[in-house]
């Protein structure tokens, strides 16, 4: 197993450049999620790793060796697929032994190999079935099998789930959770499903328009995101955002008023800014309060009402561009046209200045540092916050 | 106890039968009712002659052990035979089986020795029909294979990323797309032994001394003319591959690099095998073709033997000597040939009409 290193990478396909310089450093064992919206470039990342597309420039170094002109052959990865890429005239068997058969292994150590990831994998009952009499999820794990086989030093994988229906999708995320455990491997896994990179990942990359966003753990980037645009994808539903100014500062907060008049001091490194600058103040659904409470208060009124059961999102009218949304109780009993008095605690809000970057929280989210608890290289890096 | 099928279904088989009706009437009509006729004309002695009364034979036509069929008068009842050892001259009446004395009527004394007078004649024992057979198989053979590997070469090349790609996909097509008579006309003139054009290339390039006959030399016609039916059909078969090709799944390739398959082996493991239904297809339309291939060898070799193709035979037949008859005996044997190749073809390569994989 083995580190990744990017450095600069570029990559333009004539004219048009989609990766605009990424340094990402991937450790040992790590498992790595690139999230971002279509067309961000992660998929582009992950075949420049590859090696299906060439780097147009920087460098790309795979356990200590720089790999930007070998063939991906030579690279020790093992990729899967979207949509799974099985050979359609083999066997799950011969799909799995396939490479290592023209790499000339023994026919003894391919059964070995061959056997093993069946049985991981549980396909063992599946070895003499061609790919279209298998259903989509056991055609991934075949691809997944295909790639285990391989004994790469990097696993990567392309939207694996993608083409699943939910539920496979759910079952699926957990043996490929399960996997990276078993396998001790590193893996670099794309998806634009949020609830794919905030389960699987040790560090997610949050990559927009070639540019990598922001790098940390899931809970990191869900308590600390570094910009506008971090703190609008990560979460779901996504955060409201006020644009509203600085009425005064101090060292450790920054008051700012809110719709229908209140103010909310917000316990932030205040120093950067000054009263009167403009700012956009962040608030997730999750932390609004449906009938007041917190440390200030805000008057609206519900414009829709979408009720989940556990849960009842209030979409609410309350003096900004958008509507403002709320998560409330699944008791809930707001009503359309009702006005609500939403309940803000300033520990909750989010504070961007005028270029988007987030003016840092003084409190550190106590699980925004930890991994998911499984050793050494699941650690995700010191926050770099701007502020 | 059998469960009528509800008013919904059988309101659903009218209305295929009706939609199908149109469909069947004018294949029965024009395909039906040719091909049936054909079949009954090989069993009799018809011609192309307005008064000639038309006989029904058996299966003379195709083989037939007895005096020469030609000999045949209707007048006598019975073949008029020159018996060459007793310098006679004799009846043969097929029904009793007898020799009759021409001018008596009476049964002929001496013993006949049957071997001077009988022969085996008819299609199956016909020198020329084996020699077309021959050709045909030689020239869809060889110009079927050669078309395919050039076919499949030209589609590779088609199929891969380049500028210009759809311009050359159309030019590629221009050999199909002229009639088969004005290309074949064509390439007459420019074989043409006096003023071809191929010979003057040729001359020049040194690579002969005189100028070649290429349509009249025994050993070149079949080759001159399987060299213009793949001129001419690799098109055909390269734009049929090339859509196959184009239906490959990109990301197995993507997953062969991975894997480190060596290009040819990529070729040979993954999209020989993915495209073979094409193939097939592409293979059994040629063969199909090829079988019965007949205005370009007419207008480039006429009725030479060297290049006579079974098609060419029956046309000869049916036309120029009007033996309806017989020339319907040949064109009957060729569709059977046809039929049992196709049949063996997809029974053997269990060629998938519907696509699938």
């Amino acid at each position: 197993m083995a580190d990744v290193t990017l450095r600069n990478i570029h990559k333009s396909f004539g004219e048009l450049e989609i990766i605009k310089g990424v340094d990402l450093d991937v450790t040992d064992n790590e498992f790595v999620v690139f999230v971002g919206p279509s067309g961000c470039g992660k998929s582009t990342l992950l075949r420049l790793i590859a090696g299906l597309e060439d780097i147009t420039a920087g460098d790309l170094s795979i356990d200590g060796q720089v790999v930007n002109d070998l063939p991906p052959a030579q690279r020790g990865i093992a990729m899967v697929f979207q949509s799974y890429a099985l050979y359609p005239h083999m066997t799950v068997q011969e799909n799995m032994a396939f490479g290592l058969k023209l790499a000339k292994e023994s026919r003894q150590s391919i059964d070995q190999k061959v056997g093993d990831a069946a049985r991981i994998l549980q396909l063992e009952e599946l070895l003499k079935r061609k790919p279209k009499e298998l259903s989509g999820g056991q055609r991934q794990r075949v691809a997944i099998g295909r790639a285990i086989v391989r004994n790469p030093k990097v696993f990567l994988f392309d939207e694996p789930l993608s083409n699943l229906d939910a539920a496979l999708r759910v079952q699926m995320r957990i043996e490929i959770a399960r996997l990276h455990e078993d396998l001790n491997a590193t893996m670099i896994y794309v998806t634009h499903d949020q609830i794919e990179a905030m389960t699987l990942a040790d560090k997610i990359v949050v990559l927009n328009a070639g540019v990598v966003e922001q790098v940390g753990s899931p809970l990191e980037l869900y308590h600390h995101p570094h910009n506008l645009f971090v703190a609008g994808f990560i979460g779901s539903p996504k955060m409201n955002f006020m644009t509203t100014s600085v009425t005064g500062v101090s060292g450790d907060s920054a008051t700012v008023s809110l719709p229908g008049g209140a103010a909310i001091t917000v316990p932030v490194q205040g120093g950067r800014l000054k009263a009167g600058d403009d700012v956009t103040l962040g608030i997730r659904p999750e932390h609004m309060m449906e009938g007041g409470g917190g440390d200030a208060q805000m008057p609206g009124s519900v414009f829709v009402v979408e009720r989940l059961g556990g849960e009842t999102y209030l979409y609410v009218r309350g003096g900004t561009d958008d509507l403002i949304t709320l998560q409330a109780g699944g008791d809930s009993t707001a009503k359309s046209g009702d006005t609500v008095s939403i309940g803000i605690a300033a520990s909750t809000c989010h504070l961007f200045d005028a270029d988007g970057i987030a003016v840092s929280r003084i409190e550190r989210h106590p699980l925004a540092d930890v991994g998911r608890g499984k050793g050494p290289g699941s650690r995700a890096e010191t926050p770099a916050e701007a502020g | 106890m059998t469960v009528r099928a509800s008013k919904l279904t059988r309101q659903r088989v009218r209305a295929a039968w009706v939609f199908l009706a149109p469909m069947l009437i004018v294949l029965a009509l024009v395909a039906g009712w040719p091909l049936l006729s054909t079949f009954s004309y090989s069993f009799t002695d018809k011609t192309l002659t307005a008064d000639s009364e038309t006989r029904f034979v058996g299966v003379s036509n195709y083989v037939f052990y007895g005096p020469n069929l030609n000999d045949w008068d209707d007048e006598l009842d019975g073949y008029f035979i020159v018996y060459e050892p007793d310098d006679a001259l004799l009846v043969y009446r097929p029904d009793t089986d007898t020799f009759y004395d021409l001018d008596t009527d009476q049964p002929y004394a001496d013993n006949v020795d049957r071997s001077q007078i009988f022969e085996w004649q008819g299609l199956l024992v016909d020198g020329l029909w084996w020699k077309s057979v021959w050709n045909t198989t030689a020239f869809a053979v060889i110009s079927v294979a050669l078309e395919l590997i050039l076919g499949m070469a030209v589609a590779l090349i088609l199929n891969a990323n380049m500028p210009g790609r759809s311009v050359m996909r159309a030019a590629v097509l221009i050999p199909w797309a002229i009639p088969t008579i004005v290309s074949a006309q064509m390439w007459g003139w420019m074989l043409n032994d006096q003023y071809g054009v191929i010979n003057e290339v040729f001359l020049g390039l040194g690579f002969i001394e005189d100028r070649l006959a290429y349509t009249a030399n025994p050993l070149l016609a079949l080759p001159s003319v399987i060299a213009v039916d793949v001129w001419k059909t690799t098109p055909f078969m390269s734009l049929l591959i090339l859509a196959a090709l184009q239906l490959l799944p990109g990301e197995c390739y993507e997953a062969a690099r991975v894997d480190g398959v060596h290009p040819i082996k990529v070729f040979v493991k993954i999209t020989l095998p993915l495209i073979r239904p094409a193939l097939m297809v592409a293979v059994i339309f040629r063969s199909l073709d090829a079988l019965r291939i007949f205005d370009l060898i007419y207008v480039l070799t006429s009725n030479t033997r060297d290049t006579m193709s079974m098609s060419v035979y029956a046309r000869q037949q049916l036309v120029d000597f009007q033996n309806v008859g017989y020339g319907s005996a040949a064109s009957t044997t060729l569709f059977l040939i046809i039929t049992s190749f196709t049949v063996v073809y997809i029974a053997l390569g269990r060629v998938n009409f519907g696509g699938e994989r």
